[in-house]
């Protein structure tokens, strides 16, 4: 008895240990808190929600938006953007033929060996071919886009927060930084080389405005190129590109949630009846 | 050991018949989990959280077998067979958002099992070395979670498995040392990853063992219960099968509705975007925090920001972190109260609900925020009370408690009365 009262006193000891040095940060943590004067955060703002047709529990692709935003892609971000993880021969689903991705292939060059003389060379792409990418390497890309690196585009919806929103609204949120904002935040001034943009964390970045005006891409199908329009439609591919199973995942979901119910419920009223015999039945 | 009145296995079949005599399996089954296993009639659902977790553990290990066949642990194109999965592997997709959101639920009912064993303070005699063999599964599950977040090589990938490995840097004289060792480098790489994906696969194996071994000694004394009144008779009992493989049966279909809409409709929202950026050592990221499920233990970590006698903050920080868990070792010895369940302990409860849940939630939410005020401030405050519940707080209460009185029995706490009691065989409320 008295080992296990020694056990508990130097259980004590030590926890009032802890709690002291614990408390003692928080002490000074609270005058420094109380003295000096916070960080201030950049007020950027928040994606704004585009509603998608892809979002929410049944949600499904527009394809003729995926074509859309292919065509965005292709004419304007692939001068500095790579898609590394999409192959030509994915875009069969979007909505072309096996005829349409292996003509689109066809038209673009990726590195490739000669044959004849084994020589680093380029050769027109096959649907198996990956999209080839804007810069020999990442040093390439730094030098020509003053030492920013574009990032490859495939996951970029996914390596942001509300990573679909935040694209097509990083793309339609370039404007001159208010007067107001200069005058509370004079450090949100865009230095040089860099551009402002209010849904950007740092409200600057080193990437130029990409689309400009209306009707920078011709669309096949006829749709008004509005500088929203082409934000939403690259913003929506790029979804795709980033997660091309996503409808097929919300569809293979609720096949197995109806099941899944269906089980519970029987499994619900299989205790009851197994139960019922044993249930308490109170005397009092 | 078993109770007098457990049912006996007798097969009837020739065959089952012939593998009793030659290797008695089915009867091992039969009275762990079958008939043969006379549990508390009064179990609720939160003793179904056990079984749940033997589900996510064995769930963990099938869809991470099915990962490690298109998986390859080396720097350069570990990120793009992640990706490879995800696109062109058959159902990877469901294979890999399985095994992430998986990992989660795994600790999701591992903290209601544990929550229960503290509020009903299951760690108490003659359970102590189930507890025991259950903070040491805990303790590999943490390992493996963290060596498992690292494969995808992501940039939480490579940025956390810097920060915890550097935690060993603070050890005095041998930590920097003891950190370039457990990484082969002075930064994680190639090395790093290789001996991850290897421990990662070994290590739920060591689980899985441990956690028969967790399971035999839950057998020795039979299951605890929410009045915390040891077993008397066979009235205070029902075989395991049927009542409770139902009753368990309903819970793990609930809990499968709930992880299958995380699978299909929120597959990462349990994760960080940043995961999805290739891990690059040059760019650090704007917040390294851990998954979900380590973030109390890294609010304690964080807590201590100053220096104390001497001692560097960061090796506080890590003392008090790993101390906070391997406290939970001590606790049939510090909390000595004779009255297992938290339901007849007014005092404790109060501590309880209003001191150590309140306490967790703080740090759980200061541990995933950025280490600004006032988080640092409220983590600070609840890292004291965490300390001081567990080591200053339960031993003393244990000894001024005056608690409720208990039911007789079991069937006593059940049907309203026991027959014995009234005819007085034991009147005296053994524990």
């Amino acid at each position: 008895m008295t080992k296990l009262l020694s056990v508990r006193l130097v259980a004590i000891l030590i926890g009032l240990g802890f709690a002291i040095v614990a408390l003692y940060s928080f002490v000074l943590g609270a005058y420094s808190a109380a003295t000096e004067e916070a960080p201030d955060h950049l007020p950027y703002e928040d994606p704004i929600d585009f509603a998608f047709s892809f979002d929410g529990l049944f949600g499904t692709w527009d394809q003729a938006q995926l074509q859309r935003g292919l065509k965005v892609y292709d004419e304007v971000c692939s001068a500095c953007h790579s898609l590394k993880y999409v192959a030509f021969r994915n875009l069969e689903q979007l909505g072309y033929s096996e005829a349409q991705a292996k003509a689109y292939a066809a038209a673009k060059q990726v590195p490739g060996i000669d044959p004849a003389t084994g020589e680093e060379t380029m050769r027109p792409g096959l649907p198996t071919d990956y999209f080839p990418a804007p810069y020999p390497n990442a040093v390439a890309a730094a030098a020509a886009n003053n030492n920013a690196i574009p990032p490859d585009l495939s996951l970029i919806t996914k390596a942001r927060g509300d990573g679909t929103n935040y694209v097509a609204s990083l793309l339609v949120g370039y404007q001159e930084p208010s007067a107001r904002m200069l005058e509370e935040h004079p450090e949100a001034a865009p230095g040089p080389g860099l551009y402002h943009n209010i849904y950007f964390p740092n409200l600057n970045l080193a990437m130029a405005p990409p689309l400009t005006s209306t009707g920078q891409v011709t669309y096949d199908d006829g749709t008004e190129a509005t500088i929203e329009q082409m934000s939403k439609d690259v913003a929506a591919f790029l979804a795709w590109t980033a997660e091309p199973t996503l409808v097929k995942r919300k569809q293979t979901g609720w096949p197995v949630l109806i099941f899944l119910l269906f089980a519970t419920v029987l499994a619900w009223f299989s205790k009851k009846q197994i139960w019922a015999a044993v249930k308490p039945k109170r005397q009092d | 050991m078993s109770f007098p009145w457990a049912k006996q296995y007798t097969p009837t079949n020739p065959v089952m018949r012939f593998f009793d005599e030659k290797l008695p399996l089915p009867r091992l089954i039969y009275n762990a989990v079958g008939a043969g296993y006379p549990v508390p009639r009064n179990l609720s659902y939160f003793w179904n959280f056990g079984v749940l977790a033997g589900f996510f553990l064995m769930l963990q290990i099938v869809t991470g077998i099915v990962l490690a066949m298109h998986y390859a642990a080396n720097a350069q194109v570990a990120f793009a067979t992640t990706e490879h999965i995800m696109r062109n592997v058959n159902w990877g997709w469901l294979m890999r958002y399985a095994h992430a959101n998986g990992a989660s639920f795994f600790f999701i009912v591992v903290y209601l099992h544990i929550f229960r064993g503290l509020f009903y303070s299951s760690y108490k005699a003659p359970r102590e070395m189930i507890w025991l063999l259950g903070v040491v599964i805990f303790l590999l599950m943490m390992a493996t979670a963290f060596m498992g977040y690292v494969l995808p090589w992501g940039q939480m990938s490579f940025w956390g498995a810097k920060v915890i490995t550097g935690l060993f840097g603070a050890i005095p004289l041998v930590g920097e040392p003891i950190q370039i060792w457990l990484l082969g480098g002075y930064a994680p790489d190639n090395a790093a990853l290789n001996r991850f994906f290897s421990l990662h696969f070994l290590l739920p194996f060591v689980i899985a063992g441990v956690v028969i071994m967790h399971i035999w000694a839950l057998h020795i004394p039979g299951s605890s219960n929410p009045t915390g009144v040891e077993i008397k008779s066979e009235s205070d009992t029902l075989p395991f099968h049927p009542y409770f493989t139902v009753k368990d049966g309903f819970g793990l279909g609930v809990a499968l509705i709930l992880f299958m809409t995380m699978v299909f409709f929120l597959p990462n929202a349990l994760g960080h975007p940043d995961n999805y950026i290739e891990a690059n050592p040059l760019s650090t990221p704007a917040h390294i925090v851990p998954e979900w499920y380590f973030w109390p233990f890294y609010a304690i970590l964080r807590a201590f920001t100053v220096d104390f006698l001497f001692i560097p903050a960061k090796l506080l920080g890590v003392i008090a972190m790993f101390g906070s868990i391997l406290l939970w070792f001590f606790l049939p010895w510090l909390d000595k109260s004779p009255v297992r369940s938290g339901h007849y302990r007014p005092l404790f409860r109060k501590f309880f609900w209003f001191g150590l849940i309140p306490a967790m939630i703080v740090l759980f939410i200061c541990g995933g925020a950025p280490a600004e005020e006032p988080y640092v401030m409220l983590s600070q405050l609840a890292t004291a009370y965490y300390f001081l519940h567990f080591l200053v707080i339960l031993p003393i209460v244990g000894q001024v408690e005056k608690p409720k009185p208990l039911p007789y029995s079991i069937t006593e706490a059940v049907l309203g009365s026991d027959k014995k009691a009234v005819l007085g065989e034991n009147a005296s409320p053994a524990v």
